[in-house]
């Protein structure tokens, strides 16, 4: 198949969803654990890509666009990295009605 | 800690299918429910790839049709296999479907979740959203007796505790009734929904009014192992993949840019170019049938829906509403019958398990238990593709002045070039008769 990246850019695309975030952060993630990482799934798999290496050799994390699906923390294969809760109630992710 | 007085009789957590279902159920034989929505209103955290098969709900919302929020009814069904640079589609249409009592539909889980839990609001069901179940209470027995939310003082007590918290379900893990919870259990499903005038998608897919199409693909998904989808909203599409965990995980493409390879692909392209991105969603799906089922029943609890693990994912059949309304209904019977009888124990709810047995929810997932890892192997996503596109071909190109070849030395030759030893080909096939048999 013809490699084609989206004709939106990734910004662009989570853009047309809507968040309404809260200020507490529902992931947080351990740089320690993160540092000797050698999958590093969670920064391929997100589809909300909120995972993003550092030059350092760390991740970095943004949680304010998150899907609230859980791919991160079950991807993750180094026990406790990822600390993955669901935001306050009524805040996160807001699917649309029609 | 002194025993808990129940303020209601049940407290049913997430206001999905599974959760509106069993709260209706007790409801209307006069039980007390709070129903618990985490979302500013119920289907706002809810998606998935926008099929619907509604039967089981003849029971509890007679005429449905009548009234539910529906897309497009499904009356075109299509399975297709994709390799780069071949296609070979499986459609069927029925024209029964397109009336009373109908089939599948397409909705969007937001319009369908409201929809339903409003229904249970009309039945007494008291509908709390906005608000987060943060754990289990318990008493000195260490069972059930409610739930913790991240309201002020928002402890609730109650009789029963029903867990309909969808597919990472951290109460029924709080509760222990899951094993160890892997990742290749797991798929994470992801979509776009693209707007498209309602003629145009009419004309692109040969249907028209609300007749809708079902477009099922396996190979459109980069080398990843899964599935693709398009489905025909009224006037969008809602065109996605389903990838598995580890092997999204252990390889480079983004699920976005897999989804915008399986647009560019020319079987699909043609069919959602030039529409609009209205929302990209996404959501972890529970794949592994009854592999990976938890407990179901605890003291004081019970579990439904994507909590319990019980969609259906058996490749020609994908379907999980329906198991979430039917084990909602079915956990609302069984709690009722417990709080009759005044006994909550996990004996007392122990009608719950016999129903899902006895019923499709689990007569079902019994049938085709070897279904989804069958249909996620690497023979059946990256050989088999190429092994029946490549037959067909064959089948179909003239290759003057050669004669035709027959069809079991296409097979054979083709088998061999796609790399398929006839003993693997042969356990398969079996395996698929005896799943799908």
């Amino acid at each position: 198949m013809s490699e084609r990246w989206p004709e939106l850019s990734f910004e662009d695309l989570i853009g047309t969803t809507r968040f309404d975030v809260h200020e507490r952060a529902h992931i947080t993630v351990d740089d320690e654990i993160c540092a000797d990482c050698s999958t590093r799934a969670c920064i391929v798999a997100c589809p909300a890509n909120l995972f993003v290496p550092t030059s350092d050799g760390g991740i970095l994390f943004n949680y304010e666009q998150c899907f609230e699906c859980g791919t991160c923390y079950l991807v993750c294969n180094e026990e406790g990295a990822i600390t993955w809760t669901y935001p306050a109630g009524g805040h996160g992710v807001v699917f649309k009605r029609t | 800690m002194p025993d808990s007085i129940p303020s209601v009789d049940a407290v049913v957590v997430g206001a999905g299918p599974a959760g509106s279902a069993a709260a209706t159920v007790l409801a209307r034989q006069g039980y007390s429910v709070i129903l618990l929505e985490r979302g500013a209103f119920p289907g706002s955290k809810n998606m998935y790839g926008g099929v619907v098969y509604p039967r089981i709900l003849d029971q509890l919302h007679p005429q449905w049709w009548q009234e539910a929020p529906i897309q497009r009814w499904i009356t075109r069904r299509s399975t297709m296999v994709l390799t780069d640079t071949q296609a070979l589609t499986v459609d069927f249409r029925s024209a029964h479907w397109g009336t009373p009592p109908y089939n599948g539909a397409t909705a969007f889980r937001p319009d369908w979740d409201h929809w339903l839990a409003a229904k249970a609001e009309a039945e007494g069901v008291q509908l709390v959203c906005a608000t987060t179940a943060t754990g289990l209470l318990r008493d000195a027995r260490d069972r059930v007796v409610g739930v913790t939310t991240d309201r002020p003082a928002g402890d609730l007590h109650a009789k029963i505790v029903i867990a309909c918290d969808g597919v990472n379900s951290f109460l029924a893990k709080e509760a222990g009734l899951y094993g160890e919870v892997d990742a290749a259990n797991y798929t994470v499903g992801v979509k776009e929904t693209i707007a498209l005038p309602k003629e145009v998608i009419d004309e692109r897919f040969g249907v028209r009014d609300r007749e809708g199409v079902d477009i099922e693909i396996l190979g459109g998904t980069s080398g990843v192992n899964g599935g693709g989808f398009v489905y025909t909203n009224l006037d969008t599409l809602a065109v996605g993949v389903v990838l598995k965990l580890p092997k999204l995980g252990a390889q480079q493409l983004r699920p976005e840019q897999i989804i915008a390879n399986l647009k560019a692909h020319a079987a699909i392209a043609p069919l959602v170019e030039g529409g609009e991105i209205k929302e990209y969603s996404a959501h972890v799906i529970p794949e592994a049938g009854l592999a990976m089922m938890p407990k179901m029943t605890g003291d004081g609890m019970l579990v439904a829906g994507d909590a319990a693990a019980m969609c259906l994912a058996a490749g020609i059949w994908l379907e999980g509403v329906n198991f979430a309304m039917a084990s909602g209904m079915y956990a609302g019977e069984a709690a009722a019958e417990a709080l009759a009888a005044g006994d909550t124990s996990a004996a007392g709810l122990a009608g719950y398990e016999r129903r899902l047995h006895d019923t499709f929810v689990l007569r079902d997932h019994r049938k085709l238990r070897r279904a989804p890892a069958l249909v996620l192997s690497d023979r059946v996503q990256h050989l088999y593709p190429h092994l029946i596109a490549n037959t067909v071909e064959r089948m179909f190109r003239v290759d003057n002045p050669s004669p035709k070849p027959g069809l079991r030395r296409i097979l054979r030759e083709e088998r061999r070039r796609a790399g398929v030893r006839l003993r693997d080909l042969a356990r398969d096939g079996l395996d698929g008769l005896r799943t799908f048999g």
